[in-house]
């Protein structure tokens, strides 16, 4: 669908270039979220694909065409454009400004009128809002005309600067969704530009993340979340942001506890009771020679066999239900709390133990979710 | 006889006199103000898009302001000779710093932010120039049209020192005459009601054009 291949951009002779030789293949439908701090160049690529600003390198494809290449007014005409201080024309009504690329390409005074009337029951406004002019318009009414403007043609690629930058919080975040509805309906492939990291994982099918006129990692967001490439893309993400979005990436190995309570599965019972009592705990993980999990065995079970047999092996519960490493922490708790359990044990590919994960363990975690944070701020305040 | 019942004498004896130089100041000043925005107003979309050249068009325009109009008709007098051809030229030399300077102010002050939607949408640059930045700087291009024109009506009375008539004739009379105040009103009450008039229709049509103005038919 659209295609970086080696684009670079100077803005002058000498100085460093604002894109760098900048490889990227965006699939149809997709909606890609360029990120990055102010000068990152990630508003100058989006514009390199309309022509608002000409390559100095390398070419941008868009459909199999490069844009280079083609004539730049016709060009714009076929990818829809929203920027954040929307734009509207004042001296036009609001019909007229939505049909906008429609009167360009020389519509029927009808289809402009029909669409017209088609695109505003897209988000929910009265048909006789066509009638008025844009300064009638509240903020977030008036973005809503801007988005329908760059969908008016149905263009398959829609370019957004900082759509939602200017709007309030409440009427960013209903636009958002409506929008992203709107674009999974329409199947649409967006790049969308904002330097809001909690938009872009929340729009985003795929984040760019640019620093210095370079991709620094370019991604999904539940991918950018647990795999941030270097310390750059975590602090761009934040903090708190990587601790709220543990349950949701973090995989049980990275909170385990790795050095669990075990017991040979060839000890004796008595062995058993014994660390059961040194350790301050009431149940053991039961393992082999090779460290692979066996078993568990807990205080019941010994008080209720220790006459009759001799060996943990005998008397252990081979039942035990143990996770994978890799397995997400957020299946996991579930499945913890959903079987009443109050700890899972952790192995790796070949079975053998590796970690446990306790209930007290998931305390920890819940404690630096809500309280992690805080505490460093208040700390941090007094200097 | 007062000079009020001295007036409507005059005025009721050389009442077609006194419409005719109304209607020749008149046309005077609206042919030297048509001219100069003719020339000025592309002037000023020129030096708004090549932002180097507008201080030397504006500086121009502001020397030719400094030079007292009868001075200036004086020797343009020399070369273009006695009558009404001297009196719109120097009309049009006056008006065309209001006009340039309007239209400057004017295509600058079109939000940025809307021309480049506009551009993004795939206009070319004289759509751009024809269905956006135009019709929003037209209301202030007209306020230049307007403060040109008014002031224009008052060079036209002086005029009729290089020949060319107009209602300065009828002061100028008035001002020879033994006792001619009510010649000099005759001739001066109509050249300030034209100015006056001017201005308020001018204003009207400025205040229709502004877009800022524009509203549906709902919500007035």
């Amino acid at each position: 669908m659209l295609e970086f291949k080696n684009v670079t951009k100077r803005f002058g002779s000498g100085v460093k270039p604002a894109v760098n030789n900048l490889n990227l293949t965006i699939n149809k439908g997709d909606f890609v979220v360029f990120i990055g701090p102010s000068g990152c160049g990630k508003t100058t690529t989006m514009k390199m694909i309309n022509r608002l600003i000409d390559t100095t390198e390398g070419s941008i494809i868009v459909d199999g065409k490069d844009v280079t290449q083609q004539d730049p007014v016709q060009l714009r005409r076929s990818i829809g454009y929203v920027i954040q201080q929307i734009g509207l024309i004042p001296h036009m009504t609001v019909g007229e400004n939505i049909v906008l690329v429609g009167s360009l390409l020389k519509w029927s005074k009808e289809k402009k009128e029909k669409r017209a009337k088609e695109l505003i029951k897209l988000v929910n406004l009265p048909e006789d809002y066509l009638n008025r002019y844009p300064h009638e318009l509240s903020g977030g009414q008036q973005q809503r005309i801007g988005v329908l403007r760059a969908l008016a043609a149905d263009p398959p690629l829609i370019l957004m600067d900082e759509p939602f930058g200017a709007l309030d919080p409440i009427t960013r975040d209903s636009l958002q969704e409506e929008f992203k509805k709107l674009q999974k309906e329409m199947d649409k492939t967006i790049i969308f530009v904002t330097h809001d990291m909690d938009e872009a994982i929340k729009l985003a099918d795929k984040i760019v993340l640019m620093n210095g006129g370079e991709i620094v990692q370019a991604s999904t967001p539940e991918e950018m979340l647990r795999n941030p490439i270097n310390e750059f893309v975590e602090d761009f993400i934040g903090k708190d942001r990587l601790l709220q979005s543990r349950p949701e990436v973090t995989t049980v190995e990275q909170i385990m506890n790795p050095n669990p309570v075990t017991i040979n599965m060839e000890s004796t019972l008595k062995e058993a009771i014994q660390k059961m009592r040194e350790m301050r705990v009431d149940s053991l993980l039961v393992i082999d020679q090779e460290q692979k999990l066996q078993g568990f065995i807990d205080i019941e079970m010994v008080d209720s066999n220790y006459r009759k047999y001799t060996y943990v092996h005998e008397v252990m519960d081979t039942e035990e239900y143990a996770v994978q490493k890799d397995s997400l922490l957020r299946d996991t708790m579930h499945k913890m709390l959903r079987r009443g359990k109050s700890y899972v044990s952790v192995v790796d590919e070949s079975y053998h133990l590796a970690g446990i994960v306790t209930r007290a363990t998931l305390a920890d975690m819940v404690y630096d979710t809500i309280w992690g944070d805080g505490m460093e701020a208040a700390i941090a305040t007094p200097e | 006889m007062g000079v009020g019942e001295q007036l409507v004498t005059y005025v009721t004896q050389n009442g077609y006199y006194i419409w005719e130089e109304f209607y020749r100041h008149f046309l005077m000043a609206a042919y030297g103000v048509l001219f100069a925005s003719i020339v000025a107003i592309p002037i000023g979309i020129l030096i708004s898009r090549y932002g180097r050249l507008s201080k030397w068009v504006l500086s121009f325009g502001s020397i030719i302001q400094t030079i007292p109009a009868l001075g200036f008709m004086a020797l343009l007098m020399v070369t273009l000779g006695l009558g009404t051809t001297t009196v719109i030229t120097t009309l049009f030399f006056y008006s065309l710093l209001p006009i340039i300077q309007n239209t400057y102010v004017g295509m600058k002050s079109v939000d940025q932010t809307v021309i480049e939607a506009a551009h993004a949408s795939g206009m070319t640059r004289f759509q751009l120039l024809r269905k956006v930045e135009l019709p929003l700087a037209v209301s202030v291009i007209m306020a230049g049209i307007r403060t040109a024109l008014v002031v224009g009506i008052g060079i036209v009375a002086i005029g009729t020192f290089v020949g060319a008539g107009g209602l300065g004739a009828i002061i100028v009379r008035g001002t020879n005459a033994t006792d001619g105040t009510a010649i000099i009103l005759a001739g001066a009450v109509p050249t300030a009601l034209m100015a006056i008039i001017a201005d308020l229709i001018m204003g009207m049509i400025e205040r229709r054009l502004n877009p800022a103005n524009k509203a549906s038919a709902a919500s007035q």
